[in-house]
């Protein structure tokens, strides 16, 4: 079944008469350092052909930007590529700059993912544009520029383009900067648009707005799209074909539908297991792929996933595979040893990775349902001021606007929002245990408020923290003994003590307590998560917050931590007050949700009722931006795409403070909208969850929810 | 660009297996000193001070002269066997008193430099730390000190400090030498409280000193020796001037700077008198601030030689 080596380019041009629009041969990129030389990409093959859909997968460091970057020619000068690039049958290695620089834009473009870096500051948009205009067609009049820099903004929907391209970077926000990117990448018409990454940097919401444009950038102009993301399911959801690279090498490739219904080499099959998955999560327990990738300067010979694969055999260890094609596919391909045995079904795909056990009953912790946390109308609010000697405040940030909820021991509430919704200055108010602005925190049955100094010491020891980037979190100048064992000094503990309890914790937290000596720096991002969490753990809190704790790490090494954290709930009824914008990583832990929009909660309920019939319509509007790792699932959703930005909360929007972006808001009658703009709606009962719509019954106007 | 980053990721990781197994982890003081060794100017600079020091501690062993002694039959004399840097007008041994006059130097120098940095760290970290009216008040009189022509403050000071011990100028030029590095101190501590290990610290109830003694002051104390270093050239380059101008060590003490003062109208008929000290006070200074130098070059990788 799988015979026939791709690596030959030759036969591989013989095999497909037609000419690919671009086609990357062997492909190797070498850093030299002074510490020797890191081969970044090693041997990459793949083809694109015209009005294709690639999408280029892999974890951080597997070489995935570097290819790219290769096929633009904007490496930096001191690396050394080999093998070939064509586009259009013509290589492009080896051409002067100049040359290069009349095809950039013209025949391929690129979009960065930091479209603020990316755009330059002192220019208007409209200008940048009508620069990339001006560059490749010399007969174009500077008025006849302008005129269609109008009408590119227009196209990637930019609201009022006439004003907006007069505008400067910074006076846009994230997402309609990547929308002029986007229209920069398409002025000339490209044969092919290379997106790095273009999301990344965006919520959610945003995310699914650009991906829409993106798409219709490719309808319009007929371009091939490479999309490089570490999102399986951003591919899923818009790709034709992908590869999947990993230690600088692509390890398979396939049609979207193939290598999702069909992954075969371990490592696809590991990252599609360990990804937290709206449809599935909550109902599976993850699947970690543990390790790490493996160091670009000194492989070691054979399979680079070997130290990582659970079905590795001794023949993994001598040689690389190549990419072997998988049955009479000639575009699906994987470089695993045991393909064969994985395509026939001898090896299941299901049984590759061992599912880890849940924390026997026997280990469980007993716990009262009593709340341990209750925060009710919790308000902050910040002073907006101008002047540099004599303040004036101009506004008011309203952070913060009226937030309730409880926690029951034992249980996790997750707190979501986009980026900017307030839910981090919330944790941080309740983390200070000081007197809020308005409103009560109430933890573990005390007010918070009338806490003495000595009271609220005493109270940290139930309240602790895991913070989102684990090496920002250490202080690099300490130990992990003393770093882990440092809320314990607060509370007079002696030094004999703490380094019994500083072992215990580490042990739980899966790490060897004889690296408790040890310093941040020597530890990777997963582990360093680890010595995060057991710092939280050290004075046996009843509650931990969770800021975002696993959206810095790689895809692969989430998985441990969350299954660490529900495995530490188990065990120790801990309660978690969980923040994070990733969706799925919520449905995943949560027992209860609240959903937060501009410094209020719009919908909070069971995880469940959220997830499977939400009732607010910012809910479902968020719930269905979530790209899904399956592509039959995402064919068959409907999006509901939110128009534009968060406002800011400065803004006063009278009434409910959604109704700026609110599809249900369009599809009420006058006297509906008339209440909306008017009454600030209240949370009531609808179904079982508390949603703040006055229309909530009729949510199900708009399309579906998830499945 | 996000390639960049995949590229550093890769140099990062370099080389951590080794570290993770190897039983003693290379730690920040290690990298430091091996980089330190390898640069020339530390060499040169280390070796300088050394010789300086211990000629400074022994050179007067094999002198049959003392600082004080009078030699009435070769006043003014050149250099001999006898006095081998010569004589002044009155029979003072040149030879012993730049030995004295350089001691004292030098203790005040290595005093006041880390003396200087030590002030700085804490009022800066303090400043930078508690922020609102501390912040305030304390970059208020920072300002008013760097304002205020310090010489001047110096010469109506010395008036009073005349009659004390020169122990009093060591306060006196620490207590002018701290505002610039305090300012630059209370910046980074500013940004470091903004971190989220400090956060961490706070939220676990730390209280505010333990904060800037344990995370504070360490993460910025390559500043801090790298300053007390560069501090030790300055402190002696302010008493030599003070002194030069009378008003910092009185007689009978000497320092480098009385002797340059002493010796400044014969400069031109009997160099003895002026070059020998004025060439001990440039090699002390040239050699401490080299090592300063190579240190801040070793401590932060962004700086002068690292850069290409």
């Amino acid at each position: 079944m799988t015979n026939t080596l791709i690596n030959s380019a030759a036969a591989h041009r013989e095999r497909t008469p037609a000419q690919h629009l671009l086609e990357v041969r062997d492909l190797t990129v070498t850093f030299p350092q002074p510490s020797g030389a890191v081969t970044a990409v090693r041997g990459v093959n793949y083809h694109v052909d015209k009005g294709e859909f690639l999408g280029i997968v892999g974890e951080s460091g597997s070489g995935k930007s570097v290819s790219s970057l290769a096929v633009m020619g904007l490496l930096p000068s001191s690396a050394k590529v080999g093998g070939d690039i064509l586009f259009e049958g013509k290589s492009l290695l080896n051409r002067s700059d100049k040359d290069m620089s009349k095809l950039r834009g013209d025949g391929i473009s690129i979009i960065f993912q930091d479209p603020l870096s990316a755009l330059t500051p002192v220019y208007t948009i409209g200008a940048q544009i009508a620069e990339a205009l001006l560059l490749h067609d010399s007969k174009l009049s500077q008025l006849a520029a302008n005129t269609r820099a109008v009408e590119l903004l227009k196209v990637v929907g930019i609201p009022n383009p006439e004003r907006r391209a007069q505008a400067f970077p910074h006076e846009f926000s994230g997402g309609m900067r990547q929308r002029a990117m986007i229209a920069i990448a398409i002025a000339n018409n490209p044969r092919l648009i290379i997106a790095d990454e273009p999301t990344t940097a965006l919520d959610v919401t945003i995310q699914a707005q650009i991906l829409e444009v993106l798409q219709k950038a490719k309808e319009l102009t007929g371009a091939a799209v490479v999309l490089i993301t570490h999102d399986l399911g951003v591919v899923a959801g818009n790709a034709d074909r992908l590869a999947v690279m990993y230690a600088g090498r692509i390890v398979e490739t396939g049609t979207v539908d193939e290598v999702f219904r069909a992954p075969s080499m371990p490592y696809t099959i590991g990252l599609l297991r360990s990804m937290p998955n709206l449809a599935t999560a909550g109902h599976t327990r993850l699947v970690p792929l543990e390790g790490r990738p493996p160091l670009l300067s000194n492989l070691a010979p054979g399979c680079p996933f070997a130290d990582r694969c659970p079905a590795v055999i001794d023949a993994c260890r001598t040689t690389e595979p190549p990419l072997m094609q998988i049955g009479d596919d000639p575009l699906n391909a994987s470089a695993c040893i045991r393909v064969a045995e994985i395509a026939s079904g001898e090896l299941k795909r299901g049984e590759i990775y061992p599912v880890p056990e849940p924390v026997a009953p026997a280990e469980r912790a007993d716990v009262e349902p009593e709340n341990v946390m209750a925060v009710t109308t919790l308000k902050r609010h910040f002073p907006l001021t101008k002047g540099a000697i004599f303040k004036h405040t101009v506004g008011i940030v309203r952070a913060v606007d009226g937030v309730s909820f409880e926690i029951k021991a034992g249980q996790t509430l997750g707190l979501v929002g986009e980026s900017g919704c307030g839910k981090s200055t919330t944790i941080m108010e309740i983390l200070e245990l000081a007197k809020p602005q308005a409103g009560q925190v109430i933890i573990n049955g005390r007010d918070v408020a009338t806490l003495s100094a000595k009271e609220r010491r005493a109270l940290r020891q139930d309240i602790q923290v895991v913070f989102q980037d684990p090496m920002a979190s250490l202080d690099p100048r300490l130990p992990v003994q003393d770093i882990v064992g440092e809320p314990l000094t607060v509370h007079g503990v002696s030094a004999k003590d703490r380094l019994k309890k500083v072992a215990d914790v580490l042990e739980l937290v899966g790490l060897d307590p004889s690296m408790a000596s040890r310093y941040p720096h020597e530890f990777s991002g997963g582990q360093r998560q680890r010595i995060g969490i057991a710092r939280a753990l050290v004075t046996d809190p009843k509650i931990v917050v969770l800021d975002e704790p696993v959206s810095a790490l790689d895809v692969s090494i989430q998985a441990g931590v969350i299954n660490l954290l529900q495995d530490l709930q188990e065990k120790l009824g801990l309660s978690y007050l969980f923040v994070a914008h990733d969706l799925a990583v919520v449905r995943q832990i949560a027992d209860n949700v609240a959903v937060m929009y501009l410094g209020r909660i719009v919908e909070s309920g069971s995880a469940e009722q959220i997830f499977e019939n939400p009732q607010h319509p910012y809910t479902r509007a968020l719930l269905s931006a979530v790209p899904v790792p399956d592509p039959a699932i995402e064919r068959s959703r409907t999006r509901i795409i939110l128009d534009g930005d968060l406002p800011s909360p400065t803004e006063n929007i009278s009434g409910c403070n959604f109704r700026t972006r609110c599809p249900l808001y369009r599809l009420m009658d006058e006297a509906g909208q008339k209440r909306c703009a008017t009454d600030d709606p209240e949370p009531r009962l609808v179904g079982s969850t508390l949603v703040a719509c006055h229309h909530a019954e009729n949510t199900d106007l708009m399309a579906p929810a998830l499945t | 660009m996000s390639m960049l980053d995949e590229a550093s990721v890769a140099d990062v990781t370099a080389g951590t297996p080794e570290v993770i197994k190897s039983k003693k982890p290379v730690s920040r003081f290690r990298l430091i000193s091996s980089r330190l060794r390898s640069t020339p100017r530390f060499w040169v600079g280390f070796i300088g001070l050394a010789v300086i020091s211990l000629w400074a501690i022994f050179g007067l062993a094999p002198n049959a002269w003392n600082y004080t002694d009078l030699d009435v039959r070769n006043m003014g004399a050149s250099p001999s066997g006898l006095h081998w840097f010569g004589t002044s007008d009155i029979g003072e041994d040149i030879y012993a008193q730049t030995i004295v006059g350089l001691r004292k130097s030098l203790i005040i120098g290595l005093i006041v430099g880390p003396l200087a940095a030590i002030i700085a760290g804490i009022i800066g970290a303090v400043a930078g730390y508690i922020g609102g009216w501390w912040d305030r008040a304390i970059v208020w009189v920072i300002d008013l000190l760097l304002v205020l022509p310090s010489l001047f403050i110096f010469i109506l000071l010395s008036q009073v400090l005349k009659s004390k011990s020169w122990v009093a100028l060591i306060f006196l030029l620490s207590g002018f030498g701290w505002m610039i590095m305090a300012r630059v101190i209370r910046a980074q501590t500013k940004s470091l409280r903004e971190r989220d290990f400090i956060k961490a610290a706070r939220f676990m109830g730390v209280d505010t000193w333990t904060i800037i003694r344990r995370h504070v002051l360490p993460n910025v104390s390559s500043l801090l020796i790298i300053d007390a270093t560069l501090g030790i050239g300055g402190a002696i380059l302010s008493e030599t001037t003070l002194s030069f101008f009378g008003f910092g060590i009185q007689a009978p003490d000497v320092s480098l700077g009385t002797l340059l003062s002493a010796g400044q109208g014969a400069a031109a008929t009997r160099p003895w008198l002026f070059i020998f000290p004025a060439a001990i006070l440039v090699f002390t200074v040239l050699s401490a601030s080299l090592v300063g130098d190579a240190l801040r070059d070793a401590v932060d990788p962004t700086s002068g030689v690292n850069r290409d």
